[in-house]
């Protein structure tokens, strides 16, 4: 479920935070309310809900030579595919990665290339992880697989302690740049607490690597193309919804799309949305909705990269809007969000000079500044927004929360 | 005189209709009735294999007795936990349970020999295929099936589902492969602690073995004496992977390295239960941890969505099912043995049938847990917690 966070802008009149109540004060806030069910005081009986989205494919790109069509597994394995081939010293591994991989990502490599470069290894994450680092200290592309982004931790030392801090800690004599792990990430339905985790937060707390989150098939091609190719260790998380569920027209050829550069899918000029994942596909209903229903039209921003971020994409954009709506599959409470935030807040003052004095962005539900007043310490719901097209009505738009569990405080 | 006895009895018992038809003739069903009790064999004594050692000098006995009444027991539970399975697979292919569900069929020896030799204040602790020591650790069948289906009267409130299941003394039900150990070994340090001479029984898989955690409870539970019985059941695959594939040394009673350790037949549940006795007293002895590989086998796939037939072919666990089937193995010793009839036996299955059958009702049509319980249980907490729900303006409550 999205964890957002919204910031208005109060014209004229700031209003203070402790003024603030559960709903928002601004008319832009309470039609807003309006169009979710569950704003009113006693939150429904929830319904059962298979987890729905619509994907919507990126338009075909020509830039890169003659596409095919492919879903999200098949563009991974044509991205392996072209390193594979064109990288002798690149190898794949992980649990299972032989046969092809639990989500079949892997298809068929180890026939093309040979069992010693596309290989399992036994059921040891933190194992799987420190051996990549060697293998990738030592001069080989190494690419790893961790089952389920879930699964990581035992491997989070080695991330961490080991892999992000090589080439500080040698003098850059040493580094495990080529490093790339890759992992099945974020909620599917009914992967309850071990299946549907997204962790890029925890990750984002450490300098030294990187994390990249693509939302389809042509971006995990390229990403994952530019984080094998990047001279530092990255991790690569592949929405796990997405892998059958998101076809597009995807090169063939090997191409790269830039890290760390958020890209945005739609220009507006009232509300800068930023989302990354399957999130970006609910995002876009959202705005879709948004301007349908109330003639708002929003900006629509993939950030992709999530370390290190596109701070200046993010800031342009809200200098523009002056108002910014983060939402997120993981828990509030530290989440990606929060940095998002406090970062586009610290930002924004300094841009005095160009926004008018009584504009300045206003945290309402920004959960740094308020949770301490309010006492409200915020749990996550693995699962999503769906507004629901077919009418306004409150009974209709529907949440789809996955009948999966809280998935961490 | 037990034989000629045999002999007559079946040669009635051709007259006679299983289900109750009243075909038997008054003379015959008088003679029937006069060869009640009497006529079983109280008890019996059998051979067991002989468990492979490490830094071991002596084994669990080779011989044991069975008792008619402890043999009755362990075949109705082994049939209770093999037909709920298999219930289960029912009602998860009419998409009743839903999400995850790790089958336990083929391997019931073990938990009810684990079981049979340790005693019900000693603490077990598993990893996701749980359901059989969920029972065999005294939760109902129907609490276990709502479980999976996820209905307020499962054990764990039906917040848990299939691999989070606990019970009295029962820690789990654990997700994350391997985790578990350390977690048993520390129940362990607890028994030691506590001096009430109880034991933990800490059971992983052949995949979770080479997990790095696992070989730091060995060293833990070594140094400090705990008295820890890890138990490998190995039934030849993690997940897709043969053990060949995965492991450098398939002895995996042998890893624990300084730990003693004892290979067992793990679909012998006689063998399971005296190695289980041997291991538990040997840790209440105070000589410290003890690790037991059960060789076992599972029919189904890893998970449900796994045919378990990619990684192995239909004719292994044919044959496993034809020659090693712990059920039988022990209805066939029952039976000839004298200690149990074929209609009785066909009597307890009925039995059992029904009760499965009710327990999937129950789980069926009992509602779900309701919304106001949904995030309970986050913290612990005096006054209630507000949570926020699946947008910033659903306020939901987290009591404790």
């Amino acid at each position: 479920m999205a964890a957002s966070r919204l910031f208005w802008r109060t014209s004229g009149v700031k209003s203070s935070l402790t003024g603030l109540t559960g709903g928002v004060h601004s008319s832009l806030g309470l039609t807003l309310l309006k169009l979710y069910p569950d704003c009113t005081a006693k939150p429904k009986t929830q319904r059962r809900h298979a987890a729905h989205f619509t994907f919507h494919p990126d338009p075909v790109t020509t830039q890169y030579g003659p596409t095919q069509k492919m879903n999200l597994f098949q563009s991974v394995t044509s991205a392996l595919d072209n390193t594979l081939a064109s990288d002798p010293t690149a190898v794949i591994f992980g649990e299972d990665v032989a046969f092809g991989g639990v989500f079949r990502c892997t298809v068929g490599l180890r026939d093309k290339y040979g069992k010693d470069r596309v290989f399992n290894t036994p059921l040891c994450e933190q194992g799987i992880v420190g051996f990549g680092i060697g293998a990738a200290v030592a001069g080989a592309t190494a690419i790893a697989e961790i089952q389920f982004a879930d699964y990581i931790y035992p491997a989070f030392d080695q991330i961490v302690n080991e892999a992000a801090k090589y080439r500080y800690r040698s003098g850059n004599m040493f580094d495990c740049g080529k490093l790339t792990i890759r992992s099945p990430w974020g909620c599917v339905g009914h992967g309850s607490l071990y299946h549907s985790q997204s962790p890029e937060a925890f990750f984002a707390h450490c300098p030294g690597i990187k994390i990249v989150v693509p939302r389809g098939p042509v971006q995990a091609k390229g990403l994952l193309l530019s984080c094998i190719d990047d001279q530092n260790p990255c991790i690569f998380f592949e929405p796990k919804i997405l892998y059958r569920a998101a076809v597009e027209q995807v090169p063939t050829e090997a191409y790269h799309i830039p890290l760390s550069q958020a890209e945005v899918l739609q220009e507006g000029s009232d509300l800068t949305l930023v989302a990354w994942g399957t999130q970006v596909h609910v995002m876009r209903e959202v705005a879709a909705m948004a301007q349908e229903k109330l003639g708002v039209s929003c900006e629509l921003i993939d950030l992709q990269t999530i370390l290190p971020w596109d701070k200046e994409t993010v800031c342009k954009s809200v200098v523009k809007t002056g108002r910014l709506l983060v939402s997120h599959e993981a828990p509030v409470t530290g989440g990606f969000a929060a940095e998002i935030s406090s970062t586009v807040q610290v930002r924004s003052r300094s841009h005095e000079s160009e926004i008018d004095q009584g504009l300045l962005p206003e945290c309402v539900l920004c959960r740094r500044s308020v949770s301490s007043t309010w006492r409200l310490p915020s749990v996550g719901f693995v699962g999503m927004i769906r507004p629901s097209r077919t009418s306004l009505s409150p009974s209709t738009s529907q949440i789809s929360g996955s009948a999966s569990r809280p998935s961490s405080a | 005189m037990q034989n000629m006895l045999t002999v007559i009895a079946n040669a009635f018992k051709g007259g006679a209709k299983i289900n109750g038809a009243q075909t038997v003739s008054e003379g015959s069903r008088m003679v029937v009735s006069a060869r009640s009790f009497a006529d079983f064999t109280p008890q019996a004594s059998f051979d067991i294999k002989r468990c492979d050692l490490h830094r071991l000098d002596e084994g669990p006995a080779l011989q044991t007795v069975l008792t008619r009444e402890d043999g009755l027991r362990y075949y109705r539970t082994m049939q209770t936990m093999r037909r709920m399975e298999l219930k289960a697979d029912q009602l998860y292919k009419q998409k009743i349970i839903r999400g995850f569900c790790h089958l336990y069929d083929g391997q019931e020896a073990c938990a009810v020999g684990i079981e049979a030799g340790i005693n019900p204040m000693d603490h077990v602790i598993t990893a996701y295929r749980a359901h059989g020591y969920t029972y065999t650790r005294g939760v109902p069948v129907k609490e276990i099936m709502a479980e999976l289906t996820g209905r307020r009267g499962g054990v764990a409130k039906g917040k848990g589902g299939s691999m989070h299941m606990y019970a009295k003394n029962f820690y789990g039900g654990n997700g994350i492969v391997g985790a578990q150990v350390p977690l048993g070994a520390g129940v362990a340090l607890a028994c030691q602690y506590q001096g009430k001479n109880e034991v933990c029984v800490t059971l992983y898989g052949d995949g979770a073995a080479n997990q790095g955690q696992i070989f730091e409870s060995f060293n833990m539970a070594a140094l400090w004496k705990l008295p820890c019985i890890f138990i490998c059941e190995n039934n030849k695959y993690g997940m897709g992977t043969s053990v060949e594939r995965a492991s450098a040394s398939t002895d995996y009673y042998k890893r624990g390295d300084y730990i003693p350790g004892l290979r067992v037949d793990g679909m012998d549940v006689l063998g399971v239960r005296e190695a289980t006795r041997f291991a538990a007293d040997f840790c209440r002895s105070g000589k410290g941890p003890i690790l037991m590989e059960l060789q076992t086998y599972r029919y189904h796939g890893h998970s449900m969505s796994d045919p378990g037939v990619s990684y192995r072919t239909r004719e292994e666990i044919q044959e496993v099912r034809s020659k090693s089937d712990p059920i039988s193995m022990l209805k066939d010793r029952m039976i000839s043995s004298n200690m149990a009839r074929v209609e009785e036996i066909k009597d307890i299955d009925a039995e059992i049938r029904k009760e499965i059958e009710e327990a999937a009702q129950f789980a069926t049509s009992d509602p779900e847990p309701p919304l106001e319980d949904l995030c309970n249980h986050i913290f612990y907490n005096d006054a209630p917690l507000e949570v926020r729900g699946t947008n910033p303006w659903t306020r939901l409550k987290s009591t404790s």
